[in-house]
């Protein structure tokens, strides 16, 4: 999975749905999941009610409709699977239309979050929940280091692969775990001089 | 692996939300009581590790490509609760940042990788490192919890989406097991591999017997198994065994029984259901054992084979600075 299909889109940051409260999105958000996992199948107002507001949403922030989209046709590779399941027997329960409804329009409702909230916004939310301190600076520092890591892991490859010609496939599975061996010790040198970092502005 | 929201229903979305968030919790404290607080922001980037590392793909057979999960790898490293300290980070970001996973479903997702797969596999990483001294025992411990954590999470899943209804039992343990039998090989091996380079190169990073943080174990692992052998049975035990158990009889009483109970084999005569599905149950739990004994064998001529060797094929060129 390349992170640039998982990735955001970054565009005007100014419209009304950005800069309202990060606690009325992410609360909103919930609500919006939570009612339509558990709506029954026979609510089909409350499924129709949900997209055409997702829609709004997605007017009101400016994010473009193909963006959406495209991140929408990524879910394929778990609901495919399930399908095919499925399709080998046939007497499953819930109808596959209806997991499919539900699970596009909570995506959908996640995506529109994620591409309009700061996650230092979203971080003091969880704050302000009580979530424990210790997972948010974890949370924070994997948010704060993850892309850093992604470019040294994509560095690294590029490396390798402009040095190792065709071998084997045992040669290379061999080197693929070099590479992530040495993307650990890196990411470990780098927490330490992150601990002398903290601890010289005051941390704890 | 990562369940989106929509496939999971109310009950199960309870249960798996409780007894995950237990399972963190317990976590965390742990954490909190026995890490450094030096090591606290190795927390954070073993996540980023993490999650970097799941985009590098590794070939396998016929042009697919796999790639690592790594709870038991981390958990090798630092220790079962930072593993699912460690994994909880990853799945939270990866469901609120990129949208892989659902929200409600992160109880799950947890569930199965977090505690089924990194505590689940650091209960058998610690067995076989008990049984097995040495690095060749480790490296065999880790090739085997590996393969172990994929299979149990893979079980996980297919049990939670059972219970829901969504996908039927049997073509779902099917599906989710015989493919993960193949890819817990492959993540058996590349957990073996990164463990034992990590440990040629860097030994210290990696948590030894003699740590307070790893000695803590026994009673930490044990609550673990307890755990996911809770959770297991809540979703699992109603379709693997053929006698009424007293989870049936609640189901009965709460009215979902149609939609928790279903035999794994459709009835031939009445007089021979139980007996058939016994049978059934099992033939597949033989077979289960021994698959898991093949394994551990492989596991074993892994080990020996790479602690063996002096240096590793190729790629020592990068360990150059």
């Amino acid at each position: 999975m390349k992170l640039t299909w998982l990735g955001h889109h970054h565009g005007p940051r100014n419209s009304l749905v950005h800069r309202l409260p990060a606690s009325v999105k992410l609360g909103g958000a919930f609500a919006v999941i939570l009612g339509t996992v558990l709506a029954p199948p026979d609510w089909g107002g409350w499924y129709v009610g949900v997209a055409l507001l997702l829609a709004g949403v997605t007017a009101l922030s400016r994010v473009p409709p193909l963006f959406l989209l495209k991140r929408l046709a990524l879910l394929s590779p778990f609901v495919l699977g399930v399908a095919l399941v499925n399709a080998l027997q046939p007497a499953a329960r819930t109808s596959w239309l209806l997991v499919l409804t539900r699970s596009a329009l909570c995506l959908a409702t996640v995506v529109l979050v994620s591409n309009t909230t700061a996650f230092s916004e979203m971080l003091s939310v969880l704050r302000r929940v009580r979530v424990p301190s210790l997972l948010i600076t974890t949370l924070a520092l994997m948010h704060r280091y993850l892309f850093v890591l992604v470019d040294e892991t994509e560095r690294m490859q590029r490396a390798r692969a402009s040095r190792t010609f065709a071998r084997g496939r045992r040669a290379r599975w061999q080197t693929l775990a070099t590479v992530l061996s040495q993307l650990f010790v890196r990411a470990s040198e780098r927490a330490e001089r992150i601990y002398a970092a903290m601890c010289a502005r005051g941390w704890k | 692996m990562h369940i989106p929201d929509g496939f999971l229903d109310g009950k199960t979305v309870v249960a798996t939300t409780a007894l995950s968030a237990m399972g963190l919790g317990w976590a965390l404290r742990q954490v909190r009581r026995e890490l450094p607080p030096r090591r606290v922001p190795v927390l954070g980037l073993a996540a980023a590790f993490l999650f970097a590392a799941q985009m590098v793909n590794f070939p396998v057979a016929g042009g697919t490509s796999g790639h690592l999960v790594g709870g038991v790898l981390v958990a090798a490293l630092l220790g079962p609760s930072a593993a699912v300290v460690v994994l909880a980070t990853v799945l939270i970001i990866q469901c609120f940042l990129f949208a892989d996973g659902g929200v409600l479903a992160l109880g799950a997702n947890l569930f199965n990788m977090g505690l089924l797969g990194a505590a689940g596999g650091a209960v058998v990483y610690r067995l076989v490192c008990a049984a097995l001294p040495g690095t060749q025992g480790r490296v065999t411990a880790v090739a085997f919890a590996g393969w172990c954590s994929s299979v149990l999470a893979a079980l996980g899943c297919a049990g939670e989406l059972a219970w829901s209804g969504t996908v039927g039992w049997s073509a779902g343990f099917v599906a989710m097991t015989s493919v993960h039998l193949l890819i817990g090989l492959g993540e058996g091996l590349i957990s073996a591999l990164v463990f034992l380079a990590i440990l040629r190169a860097r030994p210290d990073l990696v948590l030894t017997a003699g740590e307070p943080g790893a000695q803590a174990g026994w009673g930490v692992l044990v609550r673990y198994g307890l755990l996911g052998a809770l959770g297991l049975a809540v979703w699992v035990a109603p379709f693997a065994c053929p006698w009424p158990d007293g989870l049936e009889s609640v189901a009965a009483r709460l009215g979902f029984e149609h939609k928790a109970i279903e035999p794994l084999l459709p009835p031939v005569a009445p007089d021979y259901r139980v007996p058939g599905v016994a049978w059934a149950a099992g033939a597949t739990a033989m077979a289960g054992a021994v698959g898991a004994l093949v394994v551990f064998g492989l596991a074993w001529l892994l080990g020996r084979w790479l602690v063996r060797k002096p240096e590793p094929a190729g790629g020592t060129n990068l360990e150059a600075p």
